[in-house]
């Protein structure tokens, strides 16, 4: 077998160009399998540790009957869908037990202004809990407290950017703020988030939902979260807020729980679909370099028919042939296919150094499908040509012009 | 394959009778030997000559165990030759038998070197016991300083002496020879000769050279005259064939 390589070897090198342009038409397909597939591969990735990032096992509740669970924003709602209210929230405080926690959300948004400077934002009415079941956490200060909750205060907590766009290098902590009319006073500051999802985490003003619902006008919640004590409690845990929230309706189930995990579930078949139709994209190139090196390895068994002649004279048996020209298929295939894969890691490298927000990676898998594959072509494109090589009667080689 | 161990000079060889070879040429059978007869002993220098069309080489890829008879016999050093498989064949040629022909032969891009080791790759030889024993017969056909040089770069001379180094690296019982000096001019031609001359009686190698060139023939101590796919002529050397 060696001897077979290593005269493999010698004929390529001793005809180098016919080899790098047999070569090229695999290096191409190995390229393409390794950045299309690094693509899609990234992109699930990317919505895995951003999804996670938020808080794991959570659980939303909204009101309003869908019949899926999961997938993106809120359902349609329902008729008369019974709202969501901080009695739920007490409720569910009181009566689970599988879950971590659990805090009122209300969604609102106005201007936030500091003496001149203001800035239209997206402002949330939350609880306590909200900080640790969302993985956000006050730098300074401090976040809800219970007894603003209940005492509907009027205290605000900053997102970093809100900080820096209406306070500048001054400190923000105990100073009056507006938030749509209403006075505030700021008690904490939030640690920097970062952008998710294209979501700028860190434009946002926390106060307690109490007070957000007098300061919006609302009467009811506009969602619920929660979040599973681990992955496997999600299902239990979904069904204990379920049971607890339709007592309180009267056995009605009349809300929606979206799981984080179902969202997840949604994202990953999405991208995986995603990243197998790159893949069979990127296999049509490589299909394509399998047919370069089949026709050139066809052109070169009928070149080297004399040298075929030769080698059976001196002593090369069919076998001998066939190996020989099957494994050089095998070794432009696969030297073409490391020479593939060390351009698209390059690429990969570059592209993760200049542009860290490209969701392009190179994992094991990746390089050793795309690897494995250039070996598989060769192999393939190589018998045909071989079995030819094998089949010529040594006199017709010889007498071969 | 014990036998060669008894090859002794002036023991057969050699040994072809009523051999006959026949081609399928569309609907009929053409016969290109029809009935070849003759013993060649170990150490002989023999010329097969004859015009051209007549079955030389035909007669030679018989003898070089490269195609077996449609029918009769052919024994190589006591194989029957009709009887051998592929890779037994392989095997033979490989032990056996050197050949040279007229058209040089030798692998393109490859350095004379990796052109003489060829045979002995296939006799499983390792690549620096090969390239060595290469060195030796490169030097023994007077290209001690052309080892690294590919065909492209050598004369017809050269290339021809490449070839008969290749010929000769497994130490074969047998050198056959297809017009050797077919593609080189007279005086080169001669030279090439006299090397084979030389290799026949310094290493005792059995000589059988086809060609055309009746100067040459007469050298040889046994002319084999081929006319039509028979002998019509089997002993010392002919005035003007
Ligand atoms: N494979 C073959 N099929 C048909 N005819 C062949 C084949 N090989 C040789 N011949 C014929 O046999 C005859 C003798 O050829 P060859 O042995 O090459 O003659 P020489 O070497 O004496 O010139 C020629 O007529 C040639 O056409
Ligand atoms: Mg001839």
């Amino acid at each position: 077998m060696f001897e077979h390589v290593l005269s493999a070897l010698l004929a390529l090198n001793s005809n180098k160009l016919r080899a790098a342009l047999t070569m090229l038409g695999v290096v191409i397909g190995v390229l393409a399998v390794t950045l299309l597939v690094g693509v899609g591969d990234g992109a699930r990735k990317y919505l895995d540790t951003t999804l996670s990032s938020l808080g794991t096992n959570l659980l939303n509740v909204v009101p309003g009957r869908t019949e899926t669970r999961g997938g993106f924003g809120p359902p349609p709602a329902s008729g008369i869908a019974r709202p969501l209210t901080m009695d739920d929230v007490r409720a569910i405080e009181r009566q689970a037990t599988l879950i971590r926690g659990v805090s009122p959300v209300v969604t609102g948004g106005g201007t936030v202004r500091y003496r001149t400077r203001q800035r239209d934002t997206m402002v949330l009415g939350v609880g306590p809990q909200f900080s640790d079941l969302r993985n956000m956490h006050v730098d300074l200060g401090e976040f809800v407290r219970e007894e603003d909750l209940q005492a509907r205060r009027r205290v605000a907590i900053l997102g970093r950017r809100v900080v820096r766009e209406l306070f500048g290098d001054e400190s923000a902590l105990g100073q009056p703020i507006r938030i749509a009319g209403g006075r505030y006073r700021v008690v904490g500051i939030m640690e920097e988030k970062g952008r998710s999802l294209g979501f700028d985490l860190d434009d946002l003003v926390f106060i307690p939902a109490t007070t957000a619902m007098d300061q919006f006008g609302q009467t009811h919640l506009s969602q619920l979260l929660t979040a599973a004590r681990s992955k496997d409690d999600t299902a239990s845990a979904t069904e204990e807020i379920e049971e607890v929230l339709a007592r309180r309706r009267n056995g009605e189930r009349v809300f929606t729980i979206q799981s984080q995990e179902d969202l997840l579930k949604t994202f990953g078949a999405l991208t995986a679909a995603m990243t197998m139709m790159l893949l069979a994209i990127a296999s049509v190139s490589l299909v394509v370099g399998g047919i370069g090196i089949m026709n050139i390895m066809l052109v070169s068994v009928r070149e080297r028919t004399r040298e075929i002649g030769v080698r059976r004279a001196v002593g090369a048996t069919r076998g001998d042939v066939l190996w020989q020209f099957l494994l050089e298929a095998v070794v432009i295939s696969t030297i073409g296919g490391a020479i593939g894969l060390g351009l698209g890691a390059a690429i990969v490298a570059v592209v993760t150094k200049y542009a860290p927000d490209v969701p392009l990676r190179l994992s094991g898998w990746i390089a050793a499908v795309a690897f494995g594959s250039s070996f598989v072509v060769g192999v393939i494109s190589g018998v045909v040509p071989a079995r030819r090589a094998a089949a010529l009667d040594p006199v017709d080689a010889l007498r071969y012009e | 394959m014990s036998a060669a161990e008894e090859l002794a000079p002036g023991a057969p060889l050699m040994e072809v009778r009523g051999l006959e070879r026949r081609f399928v040429m569309g609907d009929e059978e053409v016969a290109v030997l029809k009935g070849v007869t003759f013993t060649i002993n170990v150490g002989e220098y023999v010329a097969i000559i004859g015009p051209s069309g007549s079955g030389k080489s035909t007669l030679m890829y018989q003898i070089g165990c490269l195609d077996t008879p449609s029918e009769g016999t052919y024994h190589l050093a006591g194989y029957s030759v009709g009887a051998l498989d592929d890779e037994e064949l392989a095997a033979l040629r490989n032990r056996f038998i050197g050949f040279v022909f007229q058209a040089f032969n030798l692998l393109p891009r490859t350095t004379a070197v990796d052109n003489v080791a060829l045979p002995l790759r296939y006799a499983g030889v390792g690549i620096g016991e090969r390239r060595r024993r290469a060195r030796v017969a490169l030097d023994r056909v007077g290209l001690g300083h052309r080892h690294d040089h590919t065909p492209d770069r050598l004369s017809g001379g050269e290339r021809q002496r490449v070839a008969i180094a290749r010929a000769i690296v497994t130490n074969p019982k047998l050198l056959l020879c297809d017009e050797p000096t077919g593609n080189l001019d007279q005086r080169v031609g001669a030279e090439i000769q006299a090397l084979f001359e030389e290799l026949n009686r310094d290493l005792g190698v059995t000589l059988v050279i086809v060609t055309h060139d009746p100067s040459l023939a007469k050298r040889a101590r046994r002319n084999i005259k081929l006319v039509d796919g028979r002998v019509v002529h089997d002993g010392p050397a002919l005035e003007g064939f």
